[in-house]
């Protein structure tokens, strides 16, 4: 049945009035229907994802700790007494904005030049296309291995290149102190920069093609035009993209396991791997749930901060 | 972009591009390099691009030194199971907050937009504890649940999206021949809304495929383990990893996600081909 048919034959078969009585009939017998389309999943995600979240935040006020016979006692805020002054976590979570801002400010630039190419008319787009999917759909596994062969001293590609180019004998480049963290923050440049292309291309596309022709007849040059009209059109999705992009960095886990497991010297330490040792390893649970509040409480006043400068912003310009 | 690009600025834009293709590529290239280069190249000082010699030593090797087949059963399984477990209770529930506007459908929006700031630490904590008490630690199904919850966010925003593409009026007009409301989603909505839920699971499946941090943190045996993290034992404790065979495991690993997402991908990048013909 083709969607005009549908249509004339509900015209039809719905003579004025009869329509809204149904209406109501139906919406008294929604409730039952709607909630029974809804448990299935509101179900799991109240006992595995509201329910552990709540549970989580309680956690970090107890002195919960792995196989202890004794029961778990309620200790307040100790633990984030504790933290304020646990050095180690700090310089963790310094390293870990770092990493956030190093990670999520380059990427954006990249992804947007890669965007204003992709939008350019060039040819050869199927091939970033194709190309774009290899750091988005590989697993994050994957992608720290295959930068550690790139990384690799001898037989790496990059000291190779360094050694052709007569830049030196290379370096290792991920356990040396100085190169680490740089090291695995392009890293994760590389991994993100796919979606936060795709997002702010689906944004240029819906720039007003009209806008930019006016801009470049009245004598508009290139900034100026990317200026006044591409940024307005693209900003909103920007802003997401990038605090989306901050957030993910910041909790991300496995890529830097596998590149560095936090080394040298704890160089490339981020709060998740931090707070992932001191739960599974040191099975110290309420403590390491209390660094997830305080990793929480802190993102959010820094997103919080970020959006409302930008929204403030918008309103002057 | 204008219709009067120059010369110069064309050649500007098409030097980008391949700089740009070069850094998404040449890590992958150097993986399937290193994949197929006997041992004796992987020592050398100097290696190359292409491989002199190339082998398929390095596959039998990886499959010798690690129980990559049961790993791949173990992710198949799982990822399979959690996909469509996700999609199953996920289109009813994307559906009801796509067609009615309410209390519901913002609460739905909301965990949505919140379950992404939150750290997995806050969360698998907790998990863990509570699988434990379930005694689903180490198990597969244990995995299962925790990935069917972590990709319903997603796969809820997905399928919204897609229930908004069809049009109520195509149910309404069922609804006055006076097909039931079940009748009406089994066979005017599903069928339409099908493509989408296929984009879904495969988007599941690649998730949780790809999932690492919950697997190493939930799955103790090497009997349970998925690939990534039977991949990470490719490692060592030392950090000093046989290149070889782990490049070659790595790349095996990743085709499924590759394929896949190859296949859905006009479905979530569409905004990179759409307008291009426009211009």
């Amino acid at each position: 049945m083709t969607l005009a048919t549908a249509t004339v034959r509900s015209g039809r078969g719905t003579p004025r009035g009869g329509r809204g009585d149904g209406r109501r009939r139906d919406g008294r017998r929604r409730d039952g229907a709607t909630w029974f389309l809804v448990l299935p999943a509101l179900i799991p995600i109240l006992i595995l994802s509201v329910g552990p979240l709540l549970y989580g935040i309680a956690l970090a006020f107890t002195d919960a700790q792995s196989g202890r016979t004794r029961s778990t006692q309620w200790v307040g805020v100790l633990n984030f007494q504790d933290l304020l002054h646990d050095t180690l976590f700090w310089d963790s979570f310094r390293i870990g904005l770092l990493w956030a801002v190093g990670v999520t400010v380059p990427q954006f630039v990249l992804a947007l030049g890669l965007a204003l190419l992709l939008n350019a008319n060039l040819r050869m787009r199927w091939l970033a296309r194709a190309l774009a999917i290899i750091p988005w759909a590989m697993p994050e596994v994957v992608v720290g291995i295959m930068w550690r062969l790139v990384y690799n001293p001898d037989a790496g590609i990059l000291n190779e290149t360094v050694r052709d180019l007569g830049l030196g004998d290379g370096r290792d480049w991920l356990t040396g102190l100085a190169t680490a963290l740089p090291a695995v923050i392009v890293v994760g440049i590389w991994a993100g920069m796919p979606q936060t292309t795709v997002a702010l291309l689906a944004g240029l596309q819906n720039t007003p093609h009209e806008l930019h022709e006016a801009a470049a007849l009245d004598g508009a040059g290139a900034w100026r035009r990317f200026r006044t009209v591409t940024w307005p059109a693209i900003r909103p999705v920007a802003l997401a993209i990038s605090a989306l992009n901050f957030i993910w960095n910041f909790n991300s886990f496995a890529l830097v396991y596998v590149l560095t497991s936090g080394g040298p010297g704890g160089r490339t330490r981020l709060p998740m791997l931090f707070a992932y040792e001191e739960a599974f390893r040191y099975g110290q649970f309420g403590y390491a749930a209390a660094m997830g509040c305080v990793m929480v409480a802190v993102i959010s006043v820094l997103l919080a901060l970020y959006l409302v400068g930008r929204l403030r912003g918008g309103e002057d310009a | 972009m204008s219709p009067r690009t120059s010369g110069t600025v064309r050649a500007g834009q098409y030097a980008a591009l391949l700089c740009y293709l070069a850094f998404l590529a040449f890590p992958f290239l150097w993986l399937i390099s290193t994949a197929f280069k006997p041992a004796r190249e992987l020592g050398s000082l100097h290696p190359t691009w292409i491989p002199q010699d190339p082998t398929l030593d390095n596959f039998r090797q990886a499959f010798d030194e690690q129980p990559l087949l049961r790993a791949a059963a173990n992710s198949l399984t799982a990822a399979l199971c959690a996909a469509l477990i996700a999609v199953v209770i996920a289109t009813p529930m994307a559906y009801v907050t796509a067609r009615h506007r309410g209390r519901l459908s913002t609460a739905a929006t909301g965990w949505v937009v919140v379950s992404q700031a939150f750290p997995f630490v806050l969360v698998i904590i907790p998990l863990f504890l509570v699988l434990k008490y379930l005694h689903l630690i180490n198990s597969l199904w244990g995995l299962i649940l925790v990935y069917v919850v972590w990709s319903l966010p997603f796969a809820l925003w997905m399928l919204a999206g897609y229930v908004r593409a069809v049009p109520p009026e195509l149910e309404e007009a069922a609804a006055v021949d006076g097909a039931g409301k079940a009748r009406i989603l089994v066979s005017v909505t599903a069928p339409l809304l099908a493509p989408g839920i296929v984009a879904t699971a495969l988007f599941a499946f690649i998730t949780a495929w790809n999932e690492f941090f919950f697997a190493l943190v939930l799955l103790k045996t090497p009997e349970k383990q998925t690939l990534p993290v039977v991949l990470t034992h490719f490692l060592g404790a030392e950090g000093v990893a046989d290149l070889g065979p782990l490049a070659a495991a790595a790349f095996l690993a990743t085709l499924p996600s590759l394929v896949l997402f190859a296949v859905i991908q006009r479905r979530i990048t569409g905004g990179l081909t759409a307008g291009a013909v426009k211009n």
